[in-house]
């Protein structure tokens, strides 16, 4: 599914200023990059993905953009295991617990 | 007529657009010079402890508990020479409605921004006082945009921030979410021009005066739980609001003996606005790529005089590393039953080692805790920076190189805090208060304000500008 229908909640994506348009303190490796921006709301119109959308946000703004992603889900997690971890909770109670003088 | 937004337009028109997003008259605390009334800026346009003590508890947000924490005072002791080793208080403001403390500074910001008539609120921010700004937006019903600098150009954000983005918009924020780069304030002065919103800036004298209640609280607590008033209270330091407001609150409640302590992670040589650079580090707050620069040059923030002045209360201002804070954090967790953090715990690891120079009769307090979740977490955080090219590993925390490395320590008698030269920041902020006020002579009323808002005193102002070739007027 990669049309967003009017009223499904979507995410846009804009370029906000080109690489040749960023402020002059910005370090050189940012300058080479778009300052780009993300936001979410509700399709006022029909788009594929790639395409330009209208939108209402949260707040009620409309805004234009390119449609990236229908019903966007949060991809953060607790990431890999690290077992690191579990050395430094032996290692913590072991001093404490542990017996040591 | 169209309204030109290119970027030079819209920074151009930065003072007129703050003062109908902020409804304050900066101007009439300005003395000619360098300096302003900074004690009168936070009488008139701020709030008295007491009504702010009403605006929160009636959005109960405060009176957050006081937790001994036993087993970690004992396991300094084990690293501490005979004798030494204070007892580590922790205040547990994970419990504000959004986790952390800095709810107290957004309880003030939006009960502000209701009572005088304004829609909604924006603040730019990508830490804990995005969620604490929604929260309270929720709780007033006023509508809320969050202004994140989030991702890289590969669209590869931080766990934590976007953690952060979740839970804004779980209470109902716009979240707008930017690549990196100082131009994000850009996109938020126009985001306030549009909608006519209040800047819920982290720097005003509301949201300031919103954790005196945290300072005054905790030696309240204290008072009645040991009879006494703690010895040294531990703060995250990163924009300076924290330390402000926490030394201000203790002020207020006649603990003036009590040290105050800054600490921030160590994250030298990491440019804050490089593209490359910003997925490397695995702390987006509490550290020296805000501690630094703020203390330094408060008036940098979003307002045109921050109320944070962290040198006008900081005794003492430490670094940790990035590696000692995930070995506390997990300390914490499975030696106290406490998931909290990790960047809040910036005090915590600074105290740990703190209290072993201290005796173990005195008592040292971390201000703060927040709340942990997906992201938001030593092993997100963790196997992000693996992820990312860093080196994680056991060794010894002097060697970590940020950017490069993460070292655990391999024995918690390795997390050693690294006092960095206040005097040095404070050189750095006359230096500063010259060039950016592009003054050649110093009044005796700027001599005053300087020696003030440097914790200092005249001699040592008058010693710094004489290096710099400055002469008094």
């Amino acid at each position: 599914m990669s049309t967003a229908k009017k009223g499904d909640w979507v995410q846009i994506h804009q370029i906000v200023l080109k690489p040749e348009e960023r402020a002059p303190q910005v370090p050189d490796d940012t300058k080479q990059v778009p300052l780009e921006l993300w936001v979410k709301g509700y399709a006022l119109t029909e788009a594929k993905v790639g395409e330009q959308i209208e939108i209402e946000t949260a707040t009620g703004r409309t805004l234009k953009g390119e449609l990236t992603v229908i019903n966007p889900k949060y991809i953060h997690t607790f990431g890999e295991f690290v077992p690191e971890l579990l050395t430094v909770d032996r290692q913590v109670k072991e001093i404490l617990f542990g017996g040591e003088k | 007529m169209t309204i030109d937004n290119s970027y030079a337009a819209v920074t151009g028109r930065k003072n007129e657009i703050m003062k109908k997003a902020i409804g304050i008259d900066y101007s009439i605390f300005e003395s000619e010079g360098i300096g302003f009334d900074y004690e009168r800026m936070m009488r008139e346009a701020g709030y008295t402890l007491e009504e702010i003590q009403k605006i929160q508890s009636e959005v109960s947000v405060g009176n957050t508990p006081i937790i001994e924490l036993k087993n970690l005072t004992a396991l300094a002791r084990k690293m501490a020479p005979k004798g030494k080793g204070a007892r580590i208080f922790i205040k547990d403001e994970a419990c504000n409605p959004s986790g952390s403390f800095k709810a107290r500074r957004a309880a003030n910001a939006v009960y502000h921004a209701k009572k005088n008539g304004y829609k909604g609120v924006i603040a730019a921010t990508s830490g804990n006082y995005g969620t604490a700004v929604a929260s309270q937006a929720a709780i007033h019903g006023l509508k809320c945009i969050i202004v994140q600098e989030c991702y890289d150009s590969k669209m590869v954000g931080q766990p934590e921030i976007l953690e952060k983005q979740r839970a804004c918009e779980a209470l109902g924020a716009e979240v707008v979410q930017l690549t990196v780069g100082p131009e994000l304030f850009y996109t938020f002065l126009m985001l306030l021009e549009e909608t006519g919103y209040f800047n819920a800036s982290l720097y005003t004298p509301f949201g300031i005066a919103g954790v005196e209640t945290l300072g005054y609280e905790l030696a309240m607590q204290f008072r009645e739980k040991e009879g006494r008033d703690p010895d040294v209270v531990m703060v995250t330091h990163a924009g300076g609001g924290n330390v402000t407001g926490t030394a201000r609150g203790l002020i207020k409640a006649g603990a003036e003996n009590v040290k105050v302590i800054g600490a921030s992670v160590d994250l030298s040589g990491l440019h804050m606005a490089s593209d490359q650079a910003f997925n490397k580090k695995s702390f987006t707050t509490g550290h020296t790529g805000f501690g630094l620069p703020f203390a330094t040059w408060p008036d940098r923030a979003d307002v045109p005089r921050n109320a944070a002045r962290p040198l006008r209360y900081l005794d003492r201002y430490v670094l940790v590393r990035q590696g000692e804070v995930f070995y506390i954090t997990e300390t914490l967790a499975v030696l106290e039953g406490l998931e909290r953090g990790p960047a809040g715990n910036t005090s915590l690891t600074a105290a740990f080692s703190v209290a072993q120079e201290m005796d173990e009769d005195q008592i040292i307090v971390v201000q703060e805790t927040e709340y942990t979740g997906a992201g938001k977490h030593p092993m997100p955080q963790l196997s992000f920076a693996k992820a990312n090219g860093i080196d994680v590993r056991f060794g010894n925390p002097n060697e970590e190189i940020p950017g490069e490395s993460i070292i655990l320590p391999e024995h918690p008698s390795m997390i050693k805090i690294r006092d960095f030269d206040l005097n040095k920041a404070k050189h750095s902020y006359i230096r500063n208060s010259i060039t950016n006020n592009n003054v050649k002579v110093v009044s005796k009323e700027d001599l005053a304000f300087l020696a003030k808002d440097t914790k200092s005193d005249e001699q040592f102002v008058i010693n710094a500008l004489t290096e710099m070739g400055i002469n008094i007027k």
